[in-house]
């Protein structure tokens, strides 16, 4: 019921809202669960997996059973913010995701502070506002949309509350984020925090975690019946929602906490039951002055009751009550703490595991350590946030502490579980796991907390273990004798559940992945191509004309590069500009053949491998000057080349002067391939003489097109075609590509054309038909391997494992079927091979097309000591049909070179 | 939102390598008008620093350049098609940079003059701070050019 | 998320760097002279401490530098 006064709700500000389809009110200021408590609902689904009656047991975040349905899944009616209209389903077990795509925009914030304060309770407030005050850069987050923390539950302190929030917002370097959650503590103070629709990436010098304790429930016969509360979560109900969950309460507990409870509650409450002998007798004194019964080392061994509770059995006595609250002591939160390498110990007098040693800058403080009483929670919090400004460069006075009535926390009396039949007694009431279950876990052996969670599943529900995880450490320290708790599981990111769709942010839909687009993108777009994504890259695939499909299209791309003319935009390559008096002999030093007497004004192809001798890239490289070059990479290798070439200059030979400056998109590349390839120059660059006799293979010229851009030209091929490549400024890109095309002669091809005409002449597609294991012996290049010199990876062909006549080695592959087209990865057998498992593997298919110029099919494969293999059939098993093939010597057109010339 | 996108023409870029005590780096300071700056992530419209011995010059030519760097060993790269240059500006500016940017751009560490090459979501960017308003540039490469403009755009009307 | 001081642009987000591995373990001066079982546990063979562990970064999104820092794996605090 809701209570005549009281509270920080607004009851001018009536908000209905539906649980279960029946409609109720609340306030504005209520959760969910108060609102519901306010209207006498306090029984929510049945449990998961034993269908047993439960009820709303927490206030916060550590609530186990009080799980509803909204718009979202699984959220916690204690931590739902009431508002009108809402429409709640209780929930058992598993919630459901909408159809509906999520609307909401979620977006992130990176943001750098010196000193972040994690937790808006008092002591939390304290550090703020100390730290704030000497002018250091704060952020102050707190999950609840108010600060106040205990204080809101207690009623203690508000107007100085009231008085420092005002304060911290006015401070022009400070900011207050409530509603936000730091839910995961990171490497130098990296901590990820929630709100409802914005992630926040903070990075703060120093870190005061303040994040407050949770209370723990007992573990006694029937303890999972709805009316039975953490005694915290009673007491906030009534002082900061005015929600009362019950008229005849009896409070149960082993440490002084809960006390407080009964005593807001004077009246309503008729005993209290205390696990420890001699209780403070300043407490035991006030509860008589107030009614209140107190029974000392006593404990709840039983509730009574079937739907609800409706008394407790102490003893041999039988005491009625609708509402049982509970204190089991209390756990510092120290989830972040934990997250950010500290390490916890067990505190045999606080009974509980307490911060032990920080590893990253910060301080932890109140009850996250294990602090309970005000007076010295107000004290650490404004120590550490006037330490934290200190130690980030501020200076300031320690603020004075508002009054607070000294406090003596007098020792709890822990007790872990009862006397009774263990399969009643619930230690994670999310899981429904009791202590009959944990006995069978340490009966089967298991000593460690971390093996019983795995094999009992406690801790393992939506709300992880806040509840229930240091009732197992208890029950299990009981069952096997231990003198104390043996230490806790891992605390793992996120605190509190966050949702994908806020990690993602804006990181979805078209801004998922950056698109990269050529200079000449927009053609492409305009004349239908069928883009491939090459790394970020967007690359023309083909370009299918009407009624084409694109196998149609690709075998027209190949026949005019073969026999008329053809173009393609190849401004993806990667491309690095090396200069320096040491170019060469660095060149010389990384690549597999010679570059140092390479004659300027001519290219050359080159190999790249690691150290350990695997084929990592290729490329042509250009001698523009003594000390210059321009070297191409694969599209999608351009900055691993850079890195390579920079660790090797910086690390191993800085010696070498020699500087490296990437230039990918300082030039656009069009490739204009094919026997008339000399006509399209003729009318786009005039002024150069392509003749055969002036324009060697494997040179270049520095020239004018015919519109004055100026451009490099290089004589080179990846088809086996007479061939050139116009490199132009970008910005130029798109204008000469223009002029190109106005010849009205070449054909546009994309990457699928241009894989179908180097295959056909054995050329590999490094990362295609290499897999980081492959050296170039095993491609048949032994010819670009100099035995002359020394370079990267070159001892690594005397090792035996590269010697091995079973390495696998490039061949071609000749379906018997000339329609059939083997899939690229299909695994490769000998054709007598049985096809039990394991089957015995001679290799894979590593690129396979449809050939025009062959008018067959045909494949490139890596296949165990292949070239001993050559004439021989290989089978490819599918899983609906099986493939045979010759292999074959992996070069399939024009063996002689004839064409390179036109 | 008070915040301004749009894209502007920087006349030439040139990347340059040069050991910064040779006195060919004064000659090209002196060709600038301006000594190359030696503090890390600093620069002016005229030249921004890129690393120890790099920088990014802005209207100077190649052949200039190569001229006053002489016989000292370095490298001088026309590179003026390799980024495209946009300019963020206005109160809100920075706001929308943080949901992207993890360096820290508050005044006290990021100001007029300051530049960082450095990441805005995801992708690479040569970042400098032009003045307080706060207005700031932002050199991408154009294939990236797109994307970024589509996420600033985006950011742009989540910021504030 | 590592925060990791660039020599040179100083503290920056793990995500601008590239690592290295190990430092301090040079290229052999010459690879040709060595037996297979040296070559081998130059290419293959690296320490992996519980610990202080003196590793290789680039800055390859900044200013491209490589550099060396010792790191404890185990708390992942830099430490030199």
């Amino acid at each position: 019921m809701r209570l005549p006064e009281g509270g920080r709700i607004d009851r001018t500000k009536p908000l209905r809202f539906t649980v279960d389809g029946i409609e109720h009110t609340g306030c504005a200021g209520d959760t969910l669960a108060s609102a519901m408590i306010a209207n006498g609902l306090l029984t929510v689904a049945p449990s998961t997996y034993l269908g047993r009656p439960r009820g709303i047991f927490a206030a916060g975040v550590d609530e186990p059973n009080a799980l509803v349905q909204l718009d979202d899944p699984m959220q916690l009616a204690t931590t739902v913010e009431l508002v009108d209209g809402l429409a709640a389903t209780t929930l058992r077990g598993k919630g459901r995701l909408t159809d509906e795509p999520d609307a909401a925009r979620y977006d992130k914030r990176n943001a750098h502070c010196d000193v972040l304060v994690v937790g808006g309770g008092p002591a939390g407030v304290a550090a703020a506002l100390a730290a704030g005050r000497t002018g250091a850069r704060t952020i102050l987050a707190d999950e609840q949309r108010e600060l106040g923390g205990s204080l809101l539950t207690e009623n203690r302190l508000l107007d100085w509350l009231a008085d420092a929030v005002e304060e911290l917002d006015a401070l022009p370097e400070t900011r207050v984020l409530t509603g936000t959650t730091a839910f995961g503590y990171y490497d130098q103070n990296f901590v990820a925090c929630a709100s409802k629709t914005r992630l926040w990436h903070v990075r703060a010098k120093h870190v005061v975690l303040a994040t407050g304790a949770h209370e723990r429930p007992l573990v006694f016969v029937d303890n999972d019946l709805p009316g039975i509360m953490l005694a915290s979560a009673v007491r906030q109900y009534v002082n900061r929602y005015a929600a009362l969950p019950g008229e005849n309460i009896v409070v149960a507990t082993t440490n002084d906490g809960a006390y407080g409870t009964a005593f807001d509650l004077a009246g309503r409450v008729s005993t209290i039951v205390d696990s420890r002998s001699e209780p403070p007798a300043e407490l035991v004194n006030r509860a008589r002055e107030l009614g209140i019964e107190v029974l000392a080392g006593s404990t709840v061994r039983q509730a009574l009751g079937t739907q609800r509770i409706g008394g407790v059995r102490v003893g041999d006595r039988e005491i009625a009550c609708d509402v049982l609250a509970v204190s089991g002591g209390w756990n510092p939160a120290v989830h972040l703490f934990s997250q950010s390498q500290g390490k916890t110990r067990y505190d045999e007098r606080k009974a509980a595991f307490v911060p032990d040693k920080s590893v990253q800058a910060q301080h932890i403080v109140g009850a996250a350590n294990a602090v309970y009483d005000l007076t010295g929670c107000l004290d650490e919090g404004f120590s550490a946030g006037i330490e934290a400004a200190k130690m980030t460069g501020f200076d300031g006075e320690k603020p004075a502490a508002p009054y607070t009535a000294r406090e003596v926390i007098t020792d709890p009396h822990p007790v872990w579980f009862v006397d009774g039949p263990e399969g009643r007694q619930f230690v994670d009431l999310q899981r429904d796991v009791t202590v009959a279950d944990v006995r069978r876990a340490t009966g089967a052996g298991m000593r460690s907390v971390e093996h019983v969670k795995r094999y009992t599943t406690i801790g393992t529900a939506h709300d992880q273990g806040k509840t229930s995880g240091f009732a197992a450490i208890g029950v299990i320290a009981q069952l096997l004798g231990a003198e104390s708790p043996q230490g806790t599981t891992t605390y793992r990111p996120p605190y509190t559940p966050v949702s994908f769709a806020l990690l993602a942010g804006r990181d979805r839909g078209e801004l998922h992945d950056p698109v990269r687009k050529t200079p000449m993108h927009d053609w492409h777009v305009r004349n239908g191509a069928v883009f491939e994504n090459v790394g970020q890259w967007k690359r023309p695939w083909y370009y299918p004309q009407p009624g084409e499909d694109m196998k149609a299209a690709v075998l027209r791309e190949c026949r005019a590069a073969r026999t008329d003319v053809a173009v393609m935009d190849a401004s993806t390559l990667g491309k690095i500009d090396i200069q320096g008096p040491d170019a060469g002999e660095f060149l010389n030093r990384v690549y597999t053949n010679a570059f140092a007497k390479l004659k300027v004004g001519h290219c050359r192809y080159g190999l790249l491998c690691k150290a350990d001798g695997m084929v990592f890239d290729d490329g042509v490289v250009m001698r523009v000057a003594e000390d210059r070059f321009l070297a191409t990479t694969t599209t999608g290798n351009a900055a691993a080349v850079l890195d390579w070439f920079e660790e090797w200059a910086q690390t191993e030979w800085p010696d070498l002067e020699v500087w490296f400056t990437s230039v990918t998109e300082q030039w656009a590349t069009i490739a204009v391939v094919g026997p008339q390839a000399r006509v399209v120059l003729a009318i786009v660059a005039p002024d150069v003489d392509c003749s055969q006799d002036a324009f060697d293979f494997m040179t270049f010229k520095d020239a004018f097109l015919a519109d004055g851009t100026p451009a490099r030209i290089a004589r080179v091929s990846f088809s086996g075609e007479l061939a050139f490549e116009i490199n132009v400024d970008g910005r130029a890109g798109a204008r000469v590509w223009d002029a190109v095309m106005a010849t009205g002669l070449p054909t546009p091809y994309g990457t699928e054309t241009m894989h179908v005409l180097r295959a056909e002449k054995g050329y590999v597609i490094v990362g295609q038909d290499t897999d980081g294991t492959v050296t170039p012996q095993d491609l048949g290049m032994e010819w670009i391997v100099s035995p002359r010199k020394d370079f990267v990876g070159k001892r690594s062909y005397q090792r035996p494992d590269a010697t091995r006549p079973d390495r696998k080695q490039l061949v071609g592959l000749l379906p018997t079927d000339p329609d059939e087209l083997l899939p690229e990865g299909a695994q490769l057998i000998a054709p007598d091979t049985p096809l039990t498992p394991p089957v015995p593997m001679l290799g894979h298919v590593t690129s396979s097309y449809h050939s025009a110029a062959l008018e067959r099919t045909f494949a490139l494969a890596l296949v165990k000591g292949g070239r001993q293999l050559i004439g021989r059939t290989v089978l490819a098993p599918l899983r609906d049909r099986t493939i045979a093939a010759t292999i074959t010597e992996p070069i399939f057109y024009d063996p002689e070179g004839a064409r390179r010339d036109g | 939102m008070t915040v301004d996108l749009r894209e502007i023409a920087l006349p030439r870029q040139v990347d340059l390598r040069v050991d910064p005590i040779a006195p060919a780096a004064t000659r090209i300071g002196e060709l600038l008008g301006t000594p190359l700056p030696v503090v890390p992530n600093t620069g002016s419209e005229a030249v921004l620093w890129l690393g120890p011995d790099e920088w990014l010059v802005f209207g100077a030519s190649e052949d200039q350049l190569r001229t006053a760097l002489g016989d000292t060993p370095g490298s001088v790269v026309d590179v003026s098609a390799n980024r495209v240059v946009y300019e963020l500006s206005g109160p809100d500016a920075r706001d929308v940079l943080e949901q992207g940017c993890a360096i820290d751009l508050h005044p006290r560490a990021f100001g007029p003059g300051r530049c960082a090459q450095t990441m805005l979501a995801r992708a690479n960017v040569i970042l400098h701070q032009v003045d307080a308003a706060p207005t700031y540039r932002l050199l991408v490469r154009p294939s990236f050019a797109g994307y970024l403009t589509s996420w600033l755009r985006d950011a742009m009307s989540a910021a504030g | 998320m590592l925060l990791i001081p660039c020599p040179w642009c100083g503290d920056r987000d793990e995500t601008e760097f590239h690592y290295g591995g190990q430092a301090g373990v040079p290229y052999p001066e010459r690879p040709a002279e060595l037996t297979d079982e040296q070559w081998g546990e130059y290419l293959f063979v690296r320490d992996n401490p519980k610990g202080e562990f003196a590793e290789r970064w680039s800055h390859s999104a900044g200013c491209r530098r490589w550099f060396n820092l010792v790191r404890n794996t185990a708390t992942h605090e830099i430490v030199r």
